[in-house]
Formats: structure tokens, C-alpha cells, sequence
């Protein structure tokens, strides 16, 4: 297919769809769930599993056969766009709220895990309580105190316990986005689970790492502490504690045997690769909600931007407006690009690296610059453009910060190994 | 559907270009900017490619149609050799695009086939002129209807190939739009600096300020024959045009820059090795991508006659024109006191990457 810049309609309709949810179900609340820490919106998170399976959509997690709407086998012969749709549902419902984005119900991080890491039996078997009657939640834990970006610093153990062919683990993780909710809520949500990384064989380094299935509710997993947060208040972040828990042997992501290759290390790259992007798009959401906000505010004081006009002519504002647009519009095509690839199965770990680095500059730039020209109205709580500042600086944290994008960008256009290039 | 894919056609075109950027054009660049001379032949062979002439219909003497996405993918290429010499070979275009965007009827069988016949022949258009806050929607050339012609006065700088242009597009202001007029060779009132334009870049390229002093041009000449022309899409071309040669350039800076960090050593390692270089690198990377695809946007956008053609056009050659400036300039930051050395291309490409800003108007898809 020639270059061609005309979203499909899947996406033009989710778009419409979720614009609405945001304006009606996340904009209202917003300020409320920002200022009231660790509460939960069960209405929206109700509401959000019932639309989106009405839907067809089921969870946030893109369908493996085709545009994440029922009825794609009947027209097999289109280009897979799940990674697309994704993509753009991501960023409408950031623009609504982001922090209630990734608070919908769904698979999250940890069923990502499960669809890049798993096998087709465990996609089956951990993946259809996503779409089933009540919301339900997955995270992925993989931080530790001592190991952040340096994902190989992890300390989680897992040993198999041959007698009762049981994975044990112990280890220590933190800032685990939705770990409450995918780990304790399962009263009044679905049974949901946490992916744990951690290593079968210390000495192998990161060739030992692996990710382990831990369902809800398993002894000797707690959750120690919600964190309290500058900004996506309404994510609980959790740090969980595991001690003694017994994992049925089955919940192996990957091989259970270490070889001296770096597979299981690469799994978890894997993710990453397909959720960056992902991670992207949610940050120009935000960014987005905020350069309309102050076109608006710009508006309604009669202030027009010039478009066309030579630097020299601009006032500053206008200068500043421009910029962001720009800024905005290519980070974005570098979103679609990104997932574009992975929807045709092309390898993106540029592409996709790329997206999130400059997702982070933008997203934080932008919210930056809006509450700076809107002055006391963009510091003021009254509207929602302090929130999003905070908000969006996540973006440049989560998912490997801009630093470690920066690094696996370079990595990759100088053909450099991890060693090469530390 | 969204698709990053060229064509088959478009990957030929590019492969094509891209031996010719980096076999001809690139090799020439250096003697060609300190001696201000361009090799005819150099030019004739850039010329063959058929760029212009792909763009233009059977119907006109071309083998073609115009697909801004294309010529933005063969510019980008053909920039990443030398900005001077694709501004040199792309000169007819100058003339012959916006005369197959809004030309009439007559004017398409007058012009095109002439132009694209055999060798490369010296058409070219005005539209800078020499003012700080040079703006292509308000000129300073005044043009003003006199019964069935039109007077012109004004002064245009930068004008490529004026000396020896067969005949000269020349942009004005009339009633309060840009208007194009097609002004031949020798007509009365026309002159042309005998000095070249001096710039800080582009010395390759022969430049000239050309002084309109009351010329006289009949109503037929007018751009889209007596009703005129919208200046909208032919500002759009030139703006998505300077975009894509932006990219080319910096892509250029970017590459020569990566290579040498990647054999230059310090302190017992690559330099590419050392976070500093690599993270600017990573950065110039992405930025490039960045304008990379705004721009292909803009010209898709371009080609399906969108609303927002012309502004994102505007936006795509804004950004690429800050992108431009960085990466070069990090270019040259990366190879040191060499990058400052002029037998090293990178304080060449950081010459033409302030330039970006103000180039609307010396190329078009």
C-alpha cells in the first residue's frame, strides 16, 4: 500500500465513541479522584467494561486477528490495525483522563506480558477473564527498590519446588501500576493477576530472568503500601511484597530451563517494544487535552494564531502555539508509525523507542508551556491544566524513562550491544 | 488506512536518486561551494533523472503525474547529496510546477513541453525578496492592472538562474494577493544584478536580485490566465518542498556525524560509545523522523486536496527548518574542531541549516 495518511474508519469511529465517554465519564471526575487519592470510580469502571464489551473491544489489548472489531475474520484480506485502534483509543481516553485510562478494566501491562511472552495455551487460559462478566484488572510487576531502568539489577527469585511443582517466589516490587486492584479488588472485581519478573538462575544474569503469572489473592503475596503521587492519582501504584508465594508450575511465561542466551530478558524487551508506543500515544492524549484548553482560553479572549505567517511577524504566543502543534502532529504520526509496524509484524524497536522519546519531551513541554501562558488560570485548581502537567510528566517515567529510550534509540542506530554502549 | 510504505515505483525513484546523491552530487559539493561553480554536466545528469518530467502529463510532453509524496521522497534523497546542486537541477520546476498546479490551458501548452524536452533549461521563479520580514502573502513587488496588462515594481533577491532564465515566474502583489506573472527573457524594464548573490550557503548555486522597473506583461501572462490564481497551493508546494530538503540535509548531518563518532576515539573508546555523543545522536534520530513524517503528511495532505494542506504544510516546514538548524549544529558539536574545518562537510550542512527559514521559494513538489 502506498504512503497514505487517512485514519480508518475503526478508529474514526472508536474516536467518536470514546470522546463522549471522556467528555461524560472522565472530564467530571477528573478534579474529584485527583484530589481524593487511592478511591475508586467503580461507576466508570463498571461502565467502561460494559460499553467496551459491548463494544467488541473487550479490554484494552489489541486482537490478534484483526481491527479489534467483531467481524474481522469476515474481511481477513485487510491489514491487521489492532495495535492501531489501540493506539488511538489510548489517546482519546488520556485526553479525557489520563490516570482513569489506565485504571480501565482490562489486561493492562501484565496480559501484554502474557500475549508476547506467553504460549497460545496460556494466552487462552489467563486472557478470557478480561472479557468476561466483571471488570477485571492485570498488572505487570517488574521494578524493584534496586533495580529501575536496570531491569538485570532484579533480585526476585523464583525456585521450583519439585515435589509439589510449584514456582516459589520471593522478592520485593514496586511501583506496580493497578497491582491493587489487579491483586486485592476481587471482591467487587473480576479475579485479575500480577506479572512477576524474576530469576530462575541468578548466575545467568538476565538469560535467568523470567516472568511469572501470580493470580489474585495467592498467600504470601501484600500489597505494602499505595504510593501517593504527583500526578495520575486515580492509578494506584503499589508496591507488593512476596514471600513464600506458590505459582503452579504452567505459569512460566517462556522456557522453564535457562540457556546462555538472553530470551527471557528479550521477552520482557518484547513488551516493551509493543507498549512504548502505546505509552506514547496515552502522553500526547494529555498533551493534546492541554494545547486545546489553551486554544480555547486563547479564543474566547479574541486571540487568533496566525498561521502562515513568517517567525519574524509572530507574537509570542502564536510562536508558541505553532510550536506545540508541531511538536504534537509528528509525535504523533511517530506513534502510528510505531504500532503501524507492529500491526505488519515489522520489527519496531526504533520506531517504537523513538515514539516514547519524543511522547516525553512533547507531553511535558507542552503541559509545561500551557499553564505557563495561561498564568494564575493554568496554576489555579479551578481548571485542569495544572492536573495535566502533573499528569503528564509520567510519560517521560513510565515504560523506561527518556534516558533509557534515548539509550536503546542510540544502541540501535549505531549498532551497538549493550556493553558497546552502557 | 494509514500506510508508511513507498511504492515499488517510488523505492526505484529513490534508489535512482540516491546513487545520484551520493555518486555525483556529494562528490562535487565541496569544489562546487568554494569555487561557486556547478559542473554543467553535473547538472544535466540530476536532470535525466526525470523528475519534473514524471511529474508532468503525457498530454504536455511528460510520462507522468504530479504526486507531492513522491517528489517529496526523491527530494529528500537527492538533498541528502547536496542542497546547492538539487536546488540547481530542481530549478525549472520552479517554473513548471505552479504552472501545472494553477496555470491555464494555454499556458500548460505553451511552457511545459518546452521545458522538459531534452536538456536542462534555465526556467526559474522570483519570490523572495530582501526584507527582514520577508512575507509570501504580503509582497513588496507591486503589480497593477493597466488595461490589458499589468505593470510590475518591485525588487526580487535569491532568484536562481535569473542571468540566463529563458523566461521568469515572478510573484507580486496584486490588489492584495500574490499573484504569479510570467515575465520572458529581455523584457523591457527587467534587470538583473550582474554580481551574484552572496549568502552564507549555497554559493554553488547561482543566485541573482533581479530590479522589475515598471515591466510591462500582458494580461495573458498573468498565472492562470485573467481571473489569476490561488497562491494556496503553490505556497504549500514550496513549503512542503523546503520541509523535505530540510530532512535531506539534516539526514545528511546526521549520517556523517554518526559515522565519524563512531571511529573517533577518546579516552581509550568510540565517542559514539560515550552517552554525551550517543544521547545527541538518539535525539537528532528522532527529530529527523519527526519532520520526516509531518512533511510526507503534508504532501499526502497536498495531493488529496485537503482543507488543511496549506497549514500543515506551514507547520511542516516551520518544524523542519528548527530541526534542520539542530541537528546540524550538533553535527558539527560532534565532530569538534574538525566539524569547524571545511574539509569536512558538517559546517557546510550547519550553513544550509540556518538557511531553512527563510528557502520558501527555491524549491517545489
Amino acid at each position: 500500500m502506498p504512503i497514505e495518511f487517512e485514519a480508518p474508519k475503526p478508529i474514526v469511529q472508536t474516536q467518536f465513541l470514546l470522546k463522549t465517554v471522556a467528555d461524560e465519564m472522565m472530564r467530571p471526575k477528573s478534579r474529584y479522584f485527583d484530589e481524593h487519592e487511592h478511591e475508586i470510580p467503580w461507576d466508570y469502571m463498571e461502565f467502561m467494561h460494559t460499553a467496551m464489551k459491548a463494544m467488541g473491544a473487550g479490554s484494552l489489548t489489541p486482537k490478534e486477528n484483526g481491527n479489534g472489531h467483531e467481524g474481522a475474520e469476515k474481511k481477513e484480506k485487510r491489514p491487521p490495525i489492532g495495535y492501531q485502534v489501540l493506539a488511538a483509543q489510548i489517546e482519546m481516553l488520556s485526553w479525557g483522563d489520563v490516570g482513569m485510562y489506565l485504571i480501565t478494566p482490562g489486561g493492562g501491562l501484565g496480559a501484554a506480558a502474557v500475549q508476547s511472552a506467553g504460549t497460545p495455551e496460556q494466552r487462552a487460559k489467563f486472557l478470557a477473564r478480561f472479557s468476561e462478566d466483571k471488570p477485571t484488572v492485570g498488572a505487570m510487576c517488574m521494578t524493584e527498590p534496586g533495580a529501575g531502568s536496570d531491569t538485570s539489577a532484579i533480585r526476585a527469585r523464583a525456585v521450583l519446588d519439585e515435589k509439589t511443582n510449584e514456582w516459589i517466589i520471593n522478592g520485593e516490587k514496586i511501583f506496580v501500576t493497578s497491582g491493587d486492584k489487579a491483586f486485592t479488588q476481587y471482591e467487587k472485581l473480576g479475579r485479575g493477576f500480577i506479572v512477576v519478573w524474576a530469576s530462575i538462575d541468578p548466575s545467568a544474569g538476565r538469560a535467568g530472568m523470567r516472568a511469572f503469572v501470580v493470580e489474585s489473592g495467592t498467600p504470601g503475596v501484600t500489597i505494602a503500601k499505595l504510593e501517593h503521587k504527583l500526578g495520575i492519582r486515580v492509578s494506584d501504584t503499589a508496591a507488593i511484597s512476596l514471600v513464600d508465594a506458590r505459582v503452579p508450575y504452567d505459569n512460566i511465561l517462556g522456557s522453564p530451563t535457562v540457556e546462555k542466551t538472553t530470551t527471557g530478558f528479550k521477552g520482557a524487551m518484547a513488551t516493551f517494544d509493543a507498549t512504548r508506543p502505546l505509552v506514547a500515544a496515552s502522553g500526547l492524549g494529555v498533551a493534546r487535552a492541554a494545547l486545546e484548553f489553551l486554544k480555547e482560553k486563547l479564543t474566547e479572549n479574541g486571540i487568533q494564531i496566525r498561521y502562515g505567517l513568517p517567525r519574524q511577524k509572530l507574537t509570542s504566543i502564536e510562536r508558541d502555539v505553532i510550536d506545540m502543534e508541531i511538536m504534537l502532529k509528528s509525535a504523533w504520526l511517530m506513534v502510528v508509525k510505531a504500532v503501524w509496524m507492529a500491526d505488519n509484524k515489522k520489527s519496531n524497536a526504533l520506531e517504537a523507542s523513538m515514539s516514547k522519546v519524543k511522547a516525553g519531551d512533547v507531553g511535558t513541554k507542552i503541559t509545561q508551556k500551557v499553564v505557563e501562558i495561561l498564568g494564575p488560570l493554568g496554576y489555579s485548581r479551578e481548571f485542569l491544566a495544572e492536573k495535566w502537567f502533573r499528569d503528564a510528566k509520567i510519560t517521560d517515567i513510565y515504560e523506561g524513562t527518556g534516558q533509557i529510550n534515548r539509550l536503546v534509540v542510540a544502541r540501535q542506530i549505531l549498532g551497538y550491544s549493550g556493553s558497546e554502549l552502557r | 488506512m494509514y500506510s508508511f510504505e513507498p511504492t515499488e515505483e517510488q523505492q526505484m525513484l529513490i534508489e535512482a536518486v540516491g546513487k545520484y546523491a551520493s555518486n555525483d552530487l556529494r562528490v562535487a559539493a565541496h569544489e562546487a561551494e568554494e569555487s561557486r561553480e556547478l559542473p554543467k554536466k553535473l547538472v544535466n545528469k540530476g536532470w535525466e533523472l526525470g523528475l519534473l518530467q514524471a511529474s508532468i502529463p503525457e498530454s504536455y510532453g511528460g510520462f507522468g503525474e504530479r504526486s507531492a509524496v513522491t517528489s517529496v521522497l526523491a527530494l529528500e534523497e537527492m538533498a541528502f547529496g547536496d542542497l546547492a546542486g538539487t536546488l540547481a537541477v530542481m530549478t525549472p520546476s520552479l517554473f513548471a510546477t505552479p504552472i501545472l498546479l494553477v496555470g491555464n490551458e494555454e499556458q500548460k501548452q505553451t511552457y511545459l513541453p518546452k521545458i522538459i524536452e531534452g536538456n536542462w533549461n534555465p526556467y526559474t521563479a522570483a519570490l523572495i525578496e530582501y526584507t527582514f520580514d520577508f512575507d509570501p502573502n504580503a509582497l513588496k513587488t507591486m503589480a497593477s492592472a493597466i488595461g490589458d496588462h499589468f505593470i510590475l515594481n518591485g525588487e526580487k533577491a535569491f532568484v536562481p538562474f535569473a542571468k540566463d532564465a529563458e523566461a521568469i515566474l515572478v510573484y507580486a502583489d496584486l490588489d492584495g494577493k500574490t499573484q504569479g506573472f510570467i515575465i520572458p527573457k529581455g523584457t523591457e524594464g527587467l534587470s538583473i544584478s550582474d554580481e551574484r548573490e552572496k549568502l552564507m550557503s549555497l554559493n554553488a548555486l547561482p543566485l541573482y536580485r533581479v530590479t522589475l522597473d515598471s515591466v510591462k506583461v500582458p494580461a495573458t501572462n498573468r498565472l492562470g490566465g485573467a481571473s489569476g490564481h490561488d497562491f494556496e497551493p503553490v505556497l504549500a508546494a514550496l513549503r512542503v518542498a523546503t520541509a523535505a530538503t530540510a530532512v535531506g540535509v539534516a539526514n545528511a548531518a546526521f549520517e556523517y556525524s554518526k559515522n565519524y563518532a563512531k571511529e573517533r576515539e577518546a579516552f581509550g573508546v568510540k565517542i559514539a560509545q560515550k552517552q554525551a555523543i550517543a544521547f545527541m545522536l538518539a535525539e537528532m534520530r528522532t527529530e529527523i523522523e519527526a519532520s520526516r513524517l509531518l512533511t510526507w503528511e503534508a504532501a499526502w495532505k497536498l495531493d488529496q486536496g485537503k482543507d488543511d494542506a496549506l497549514v500543515e504544510a506551514y507547520l511542516a516546514s516551520t518544524g523542519a527548518a528548527d530541526m534542520a538548524m539542530m541537528v546540524t549544529d550538533r553535527a558539527v558539536q560532534i565532530l569538534g574542531g574538525h566539524g569547524y574545518i571545511r574539509e569536512h562537510p558538517v559546517e557546510m550542512w550547519m550553513r544550509n541549516g540556518r538557511g531553512f527559514a527563510m528557502f520558501t521559494g527555491l524549491a517545489i513538489v
